[in-house]
């Protein structure tokens, strides 16, 4: 647990890059720090590790004061990653990502060996251990940033923007590949962003700072969207929160309506014959929804031909019983058919569903909610 | 006059005349190689704490920068001749011409170094402060290493500079290829007098070549990251 207590941080000219903050980021989770430039987010996260030293106020981790140990030492149980990775251009992959280790004082081999491992850990093949951090791509890098952070093991990571400079598909591969590690690790992790729809994807607490360094808010990401705590809480989380909200409400059982299929390779006059409203979905032998094929408008002498993949329109995404609201409303909508796909775990078909079939379940869920809570929740959105 | 009897006075006799005179050369040549080579690395010493201040304190770097500037600008001749009174020694002392080039290399690799260390990237600082390195430890560890293609680099002008500086003390009397100079003027009343003021060129030059060489080899085997930039 990290614990910042009435922490304020005032630079020689007067101005607060924080002001008062107390908060707690929660043994073995993830606890995001979000706000616009200037909301003093990284200087709160450089007082953890010492790297900037608070005012006035005090940060514990755990029962220690941060204050009170020597930050070197502070620093080696602390795992550290940034913007663009820092990592050592000097130095092969592998001793980057045993640098801990080898101020600790570790055996060299021992640390290598755990080294290779971490790197397979993050995603990266054991071949890159021996090249430089410029021989790799923004994304391999900041795995490799990563991997280093965890090297000691440590039980509390600062992480500050580590996915802001890779492209977006990079991004969103590394934030999901960073819940999965987090999954498995369970570390006590400070996260800063600017990125609200980062912080709300990963962050099991997220606070948000204005502007001189307050708190405005602290609250989990679904709390965030539906009650916002101020204006500019509001403002800041932005559009579609009612929308976004939906991602973390779980559909429960969505009544399914059987779904007639054709198998790829399959006759033409086949899916014509069991297609609704001209629209058939196409699956692969194991049941996999590949795609809806269009039988209105094909000549009648093309019938005897098969389906093939290339006949397919792909663009309605595809549900899991168990997913989300959001996940559910979103394959309804997105369906060219406008009936919405639902797989199992596995991925083979369950049935479909409509976007009206996913809002009765919102609404009566919103109707329930009505009844029960305080009435700032609705005002707000 | 028996030298000039028993050597053509070509300019290209130059090899005729070092073979002649093997033993002398070949210990003015090795006067000529440490006195180039050691103020350099004296210097070097000086200026890594020196260049570190000046990286470390910003007001530090524009006063240093200057002072060290200005150092440079003093001829050679004149500093040689002032070092003994300054330093206490007699005229001719061994130390005389040591100290003189030292003062130089630390005119030039004072900037060198404080570059060498601004070169190293912020994120590179702030990572390693983060992991863990104290001050020295990351000086050491990672900050020279990754400023030495920079500080390299200033060696290479360094001592190149002083090999030719170096013969200039020849020419008041100190033991180096500059005595070569002196002695093919002397030699060259009443008709120039080639031979020796050649193979002090030739031999400065082949001189300067193999510090460059050495100092490029080494820079190379320090740096194997670099090469691995290169080749992606």
């Amino acid at each position: 647990m990290i614990r910042f207590e009435s922490v304020t941080k005032q630079y020689p000219d007067g101005t607060k890059a924080v002001d008062e903050l107390s908060l707690v980021a929660p043994s073995g989770e993830i606890t995001v720090l979000v706000g616009p430039s200037g909301c003093g987010k990284t200087t709160s996260l450089r007082m953890i590790n010492r790297m900037i030293e608070p005012t006035s106020g005090r940060i514990w981790l755990d029962d220690r004061d941060a204050s009170k140990v020597a930050p070197a030492q502070l620093r080696r149980g602390i795992g550290y990653v940034i913007q663009h990775a820092g990592l050592f251009p000097h130095r092969t992959v592998v001793d980057n990502v045993a640098t801990v280790p080898f101020l600790l004082g570790h055996d060299k081999r021992e640390a290598r060996k755990n080294a290779l491992e971490l790197l397979e850990r993050v995603g990266l093949p054991q071949h890159f251990a021996n090249r430089y951090p410029a021989q790799l791509s923004g994304g391999q890098q900041q795995r490799v940033g990563v991997a280093r952070a965890l090297a000691a093991d440590p039980p509390v990571m600062l992480m500050d923007e580590p996915f802001s400079a890779v492209d977006p598909v990079v991004r969103d591969q590394l934030q999901n590949e960073f819940l999965r590690l987090q999954g498995e690790l369970g570390k006590t992790i400070v996260f800063v962003t600017h990125d609200i729809d980062e912080a709300i994807k990963l962050g099991d607490n997220v606070a948000v700072l204005r502007v001189g360094g307050h708190l405005a808010q602290l609250a989990t990401p679904a709390e965030l969207l539906s009650k916002p705590a101020d204006p500019f809480v509001a403002g800041f989380v932005g559009r579609d929160r009612g929308y976004r909200a939906l991602g973390f409400a779980n559909a429960g059982e969505i009544p399914l309506a059987e779904e007639a299929t054709v198998t790829v390779g399959a006759e033409l006059k086949r899916a014509k014959d069991v297609a609704q409203d001209g629209w058939v979905l196409v699956v692969d032998g194991a049941r996999a929804p590949l795609g809806w094929l269009c039988l209105n408008g094909l000549p009648g002498d093309a019938l005897s031909r098969p389906v093939s993949e290339s006949d397919l329109n792909l663009g309605g995404t595809l549900a899991h019983q168990g997913g989300t609201l959001r996940e559910a409303l979103d394959a309804a909508l997105s369906s060219p058919s406008g009936r919405g796909v639902v797989v199992d775990t596995d991925g083979a078909l369950l049935g479909s569903t409509t976007a009206s079939a996913v809002l009765a379940i919102i609404e009566s869920r919103a109707a329930a909610t009505r009844g029960s809570a305080d009435p700032v929740a609705e005002e707000a959105s | 006059m028996i030298l000039a009897d028993s050597a053509s006075s070509s300019p290209w006799h130059f090899w005729a005349y070092f073979q002649d005179h093997l033993d002398e050369d070949l210990h003015l040549l090795w006067d000529h190689v440490w006195l180039s080579a050691l103020p350099v690395l004296i210097g070097l010493a000086i200026s890594l704490p020196l260049g570190y201040l000046a990286r470390r304190y910003r007001w530090v770097y524009p006063p240093m920068i200057s002072i060290t500037g200005l150092l440079y600008t003093i001829p050679s001749i004149a500093l040689f001749v002032i070092v003994p009174p300054l330093f206490g020694l007699k005229s001719l002392d061994p130390l005389q011409v040591p100290i003189a080039l030292t003062v130089y290399s630390v005119a030039l690799l004072v900037r060198v170094v404080a570059d060498g260390l601004a070169s190293v990237p912020d994120e590179v600082l702030q990572a390693a402060t983060a992991m863990g390195y104290g001050p020295l430890r990351r000086l050491i560890s990672v900050e020279l290493p990754i400023a030495v293609p920079v500080i390299a680099a200033g060696l290479r002008v360094a001592t190149v500079s002083n090999v030719s500086l170096v013969a200039v003390a020849g020419t008041i009397g100190m033991d180096n290829l500059g005595r070569l100079f002196d002695t093919g003027l002397q030699l060259s009343t009443p008709v120039p007098y080639y031979p020796p003021i050649v193979l002090g060129i030739v031999l400065c030059v082949l001189l300067a070549m193999a510090f460059d060489l050495i100092i490029v080899m080494g820079n190379r085997l320090a740096t194997p990251w670099r090469r691995a930039v290169a080749a992606r």
